[in-house]
């Protein structure tokens, strides 16, 4: 209670001090008394997550720490339809920041405290272990060689390689057997392209972001762009009657995505873990994924966590 | 560290793309900035404009859009082209003017005296420049030529986002699979543009001193 009581004072003081500032300060003050008030605040979540108030954690964990510190920095993708795609208001939309925000929601931070920070396939590793980001939700499929370096919760989604080509497949690729020798187009340093050069032999073209590869297939200067179904699916659903997935998404692989967080840290993981499972039995899963993915996708059972 | 040790050719594949793409556009982009540089200086206005429209526009883009125009605007344009070639294209555009600026102001650095010499003893523009400026301006332009092709090197890097497997390229796809040495193989792939720009800087030393002009 007497949190409560600290955050509303700061809050008015906050408003105040911004008052003083004019501009925009205005909208801020006269939404600030909301956010603390009626229990009917939590509909101002933009995926409709009821923030945790003030929750109890045991003193010296991440989960005390960043709930203390009302504020959480997680990375994510801002280039990938359907899971993280920023918009032009500077925030991304997608699943995996519906996951991101139900964690910070369970940790009683509202979504206008969550920083958004671009992780790109490379620098998620290295972003975590220096600590510029507190959780990476971000299309991140998890893998023995990452584990050494960080720990991941979940999986919250098994998404698995697939193939999309031009509409009509003029190139009659029917599975990942037929384009080898042949140049397709994934991003370089991400796990699908490294597959597909290993295991199928394809003449990889690669770039850095995924959205490079449209045009050079449409021109035919690539057969195919390979990376996971759902991303994919994005493209196929925003470019309408251009792309197709090869055998209606069918997959070769299975990618489970998992939350990257700081190597050892295992009461947070257990954390996480308990907010995905939670989210899966009352539903709230469901929902996120049929507010974002779910625009094209089916929706999925939520997968067990992998308590490693 | 071990992760660029074991995989040799991987890394031999990009540093060749890398060595071809800087030496090419070296090979075609040196003599076209001097021709460039010479359009600066010629006694004809619409060649001294056009040059400096050129050299203005193509080093003040940045390079990523002068990529981006040759690999996915051309094609729009109906000018599809093989990604190594556009690849050449966009650097070459880019650093032809830097190689003309170098020229010029070479060229500028040689006494005014000298070309009103050559001129009264009935040389003409370009004997006058081939014979009298340049074998002077050549002297000090070498450094700072030099200059333009270590940027150059090290511009290659912008390829790796344009289907060009670069040396950049080699530490982006060596840290996937070892996630746990990303440093040191981001540190492995700095210290093969040493091995490249090093020589460079050194060969420059040399010719600077080999060519000294006692005035």
């Amino acid at each position: 209670m007497r949190r409560k009581l600290t955050s509303v004072a700061g809050l008015a003081v906050l408003a105040l001090t911004l008052a003083a500032c004019g501009g925009p300060a205005g909208t801020t003050s006269s939404e600030a008394p909301e956010e603390t008030g009626a229990p009917g605040a939590a509909t101002d979540h933009p995926y409709g997550l009821e923030v945790a108030e003030a929750p109890e954690f045991d003193e010296g964990t991440t989960m005390a720490e960043l709930a203390e510190a009302g504020s959480i920095t997680i990375g994510t993708k801002f280039d990938q339809p359907l899971f993280g795609l920023v918009g032009p208001d500077g925030n991304p939309v997608g699943f995996d920041v519906a996951i991101g925000s139900l964690v910070a929601a369970e940790l009683g931070i509202p979504f206008e405290n969550i920083e958004w920070v671009e992780t790109v396939s490379a620098n998620r590793e290295p972003f975590i272990e220096q600590g510029q980001v507190d959780i990476v939700v971000a299309t991140y499929t998890i893998n023995d060689t990452r584990k050494e370096v960080i720990d991941f919760a979940g999986p919250y989604y098994v998404a698995g390689q697939a193939l999309m080509v031009r509409a009509g497949n003029p190139e009659g690729i029917t599975g990942p057997a037929d384009v080898e020798g042949r140049p397709v187009c994934s991003v370089e340093g991400s796990t699908p392209a490294q597959r597909i050069v290993e295991e199928y032999g394809a003449d990889l073209q690669a770039t850095d972001v995924y959205s490079n590869c449209l045009d050079p297939l449409r021109n035919g200067q690539v057969v195919a762009l390979t990376t996971d179904n759902v991303i994919l699916a994005g493209f196929v659903d925003q470019n309408p009657g251009e792309f197709e997935l090869v055998n209606e998404g069918e997959t070769f692989t299975e990618e489970p995505y998992g939350i990257g967080l700081e190597k050892g840290d295992d009461e947070f993981r257990t954390f996480i873990n308990d907010v995905l499972e939670a989210s899966y039995e009352d539903g709230t899963y469901a929902s996120l994924w049929e507010q974002t993915a779910g625009a094209v996708l089916p929706t999925p059972e939520g997968p067990a966590a992998d308590r490693y | 560290m071990e992760a660029l040790l074991s995989n040799g050719p991987l890394w031999w594949d990009g540093m060749r793309n890398t060595l071809v793409l800087t030496a090419l556009t070296t090979l075609i982009g040196l003599p076209l900035g001097a021709v460039l540089a010479g359009m600066r200086v010629s006694p004809v206005a619409a060649l001294r404009v056009a040059a400096a429209v050129f050299t203005e526009l193509a080093r003040n883009t940045p390079l990523t859009l002068v990529f981006f125009f040759v690999f996915f605007v051309l094609p729009r344009l109906g000018v599809t082209l093989d990604f190594f070639l556009s690849a050449v294209i966009a650097l070459t555009f880019y650093t032809t003017a830097f190689f003309a600026e170098a020229i010029r102001s070479g060229i500028n650095s040689v006494a005014f005296g000298q070309a009103e010499a050559a001129r009264s003893v009935g040389l003409g523009f370009g004997l006058t420049m081939t014979e009298v400026i340049l074998p002077q301006a050549i002297r000090s332009v070498v450094p700072p030529l030099i200059n333009v092709i270590i940027a150059l090197t090290k511009n290659t890097s912008v390829a790796m986002g344009f289907f060009i497997f670069v040396l950049t390229s080699v530490a982006q796809r060596l840290s996937t699979t070892n996630g746990d040495q990303v440093l040191q193989i981001f540190v492995g792939v700095a210290l093969s543009y040493l091995l490249i720009t090093v020589p460079l800087g050194q060969l420059a030393d040399y010719l600077e001193q080999k060519w000294k002009v006692v005035r």
